[in-house]
């Protein structure tokens, strides 16, 4: 060893002067915005006193409920056009494509148009005038789900391509059915690739369903609309709309997180903790997970 | 009854333009141990996927236990059947992968009682009961609820192996069973499959194990470009082989 060989040497980080320069720009940024916010003429009180009005609430009510009840059909048509298009029956393959890209290709607001306004062309439908059917319930239901179904079609097509060919395999060497095979050993597996995005699917179906608005469909943009047309606190209003969608998408985030950890069993070796668990688990003492 | 478990007749066999087999006769008797032999791309792999139907054959006739598998014979034209009645000749016939292909979302008992529930209807707890035994009988009575990620690939093709046991199968196929494996877990495997020969169980193996082949098989079949190039007892084709090719296979492998 030389003489002149410290201890210990102690190693210095460089030092990131930038950081300090662009946090600094950032937050000063931000302050502009509150500020501007907090001096404008919005009355933060409306807003927070319509969050709980009755019209406000029963219109998020059926935003959730046209958003679960449409991303039901999707769901349900998803897994129907995308089996179509993998089977080798050229004429439900092909049927299967046109159905992809006719509605992924027109836009929703579109066909929520046209399916409100199917009267003018079917004035009858099974023994009943269109327009007693066609309500905006049932328009936004029909427009929304049939368009998530596209969507939804080639999620799970790429769910089911993700499958190693050897499950099915191995799962026919043992006597099951094609029948038997995709729904007790490739949907299965096929959920954990499929699930991610069908979170992110009705996401977007909740903040989607607002453009139901444009066919009278009673939902929270609707409510929100019918009151600010009454007493002008447009912007407070649609704050509140705001305030509301973001209560409902970050629920569901929520409920995706657990979902996808239930569908990752066989996966992964240990499933990683829930935040609840560690909290749980920081609270009794344990040791720190 | 008839001794015999498979027959094979001039079978051929075609990926697009390449003939992967080009006329493959066999007999394996029932009770017996035939070890398929040869260099990659033989054909030998595609040759046991064609005994349980997993390919199609273009031409020649397969039979196990007397029927023909996926296919009825009328006139001297093969139909093939419909899917729900192969998949009934499938049940009958084991099979264990290169690459296990255990179903990862369920549990080791959950992969062997999958089968005898859905395709042979068994009660859930009889089922539980046999698939137990089978887990028992491959070493792995302690693994009963690990998934497969949880096993190592020793444990993993043991499971397989219990999971092909539990259709009661009358013959049992394997492809490769220990290639895929650490060196060190090979003889697991290979104590299992030779328990199995012991009990009689009709066995058609595929496999690079020469130690395997000369000590279990009954006899071994070695096939090179599609076609049987010789075919005998384990112990004469292996120390002294008669045709220059089994010669050179044997002398880069052993």
């Amino acid at each position: 060893m030389s003489a002149g060989a410290p201890e210990r040497l102690v190693a210095v980080p460089v030092r990131h002067y930038g950081r300090w320069v662009s946090a600094v720009a950032v937050l000063a940024g931000l302050a502009a915005v509150v500020y501007a916010f907090s001096q404008a003429e919005i009355d933060y009180g409306t807003t927070g006193e319509f969050f709980t009005a009755d019209n406000i609430v029963r219109g998020a009510g059926r935003t959730l409920l046209i958003s679960v009840l449409a991303q039901a059909i999707g769901i349900a048509l998803g897994v129907v056009f995308a089996v179509m298009r993998l089977s080798k029956n050229p004429v439900t393959s092909t049927v299967s494509w046109c159905y992809i890209w006719l509605f992924r290709g027109t836009p929703v607001l579109v066909q929520l148009l046209i399916w409100y306004n199917l009267a003018l062309v079917f004035p009858t439908m099974f023994g009943h005038p269109t327009s007693d059917l066609m309500t905006p319930f049932v328009a936004a239901l029909l427009g929304l789900g049939i368009n998530e179904g596209a969507y939804m079609a080639e999620i799970v097509r790429a769910g089911i391509a993700s499958v190693d060919e050897g499950q099915t395999e191995a799962s026919q060497a043992l006597g099951m059915t094609q029948g038997q095979t995709l729904r007790r050993v490739v949907l299965p597996q096929a959920m954990r690739v499929i699930i991610p995005p069908t979170g992110n699917e009705f996401i977007n179906m909740l903040k989607t369903s607002s453009l139901a608005y444009t066919i009278q469909y009673g939902e929270l943009l609707l409510s929100a609309v019918s009151v600010y047309t009454r007493n002008l606190q447009v912007i407070e209003l649609l704050f509140t709309v705001s305030l509301w969608y973001l209560v409902l998408t970050s629920v569901f985030s929520i409920g995706q997180y657990y979902l996808e950890r239930r569908f990752a069993r066989g996966a992964l070796r240990d499933l990683p903790a829930t935040p609840l668990s560690r909290v749980l688990a920081n609270l009794r003492g344990g040791p720190r997970i | 009854m008839s001794g015999l478990m498979v027959l094979a007749e001039n079978v051929h066999k075609s990926f697009g333009r390449v003939e992967v087999l080009k006329g493959i006769d066999l007999e394996v008797r029932r009770g017996e141990v035939c070890c398929l032999l040869g260099p990659s791309g033989s054909g030998k792999s595609t040759f046991l996927r064609c005994i349980n139907h997993l390919e199609k054959v273009d031409a020649g006739r397969l039979s196990v236990d007397g029927k023909l598998v996926g296919y009825r014979q009328q006139g001297d034209k093969l139909y093939e059947l419909k899917e729900r009645e192969t998949a009934q000749a499938r049940s009958e016939i084991g099979m264990v992968f290169q690459r296990f292909n255990l179903f990862p979302h369920m549990t080791a008992l959950g992969n062997v009682v999958e089968a005898p529930i859905r395709v042979k209807g068994e009660s859930k707890s009889a089922a539980a009961d046999r698939a137990r035994a089978l887990l028992d009988r491959v070493g792995l009575a302690d693994k009963v609820d690990a998934y497969p990620a949880q096993l190592s690939g020793g444990q993993q093709q043991r499971v397989a192996i219990a999971r092909a046991l539990a259709m009661q199968p009358k013959l049992m196929l394997f492809d490769e069973p220990t290639s895929a494996l650490d060196p060190e877990l090979v003889g697991d495997v290979l104590d299992v499959m030779r328990g199995l020969a012991e009990d009689g169980m009709t066995m058609v193996v595929v496999t690079h194990e020469m130690g395997f082949a000369r000590e279990v098989g009954d006899t071994v079949v070695f096939m090179d470009g599609g076609v049987v190039v010789e075919q005998g007892d384990p112990k004469s084709v292996i120390n002294n082989p008669q045709e220059e090719r089994t010669k050179a296979f044997l002398g880069k492998v052993l």
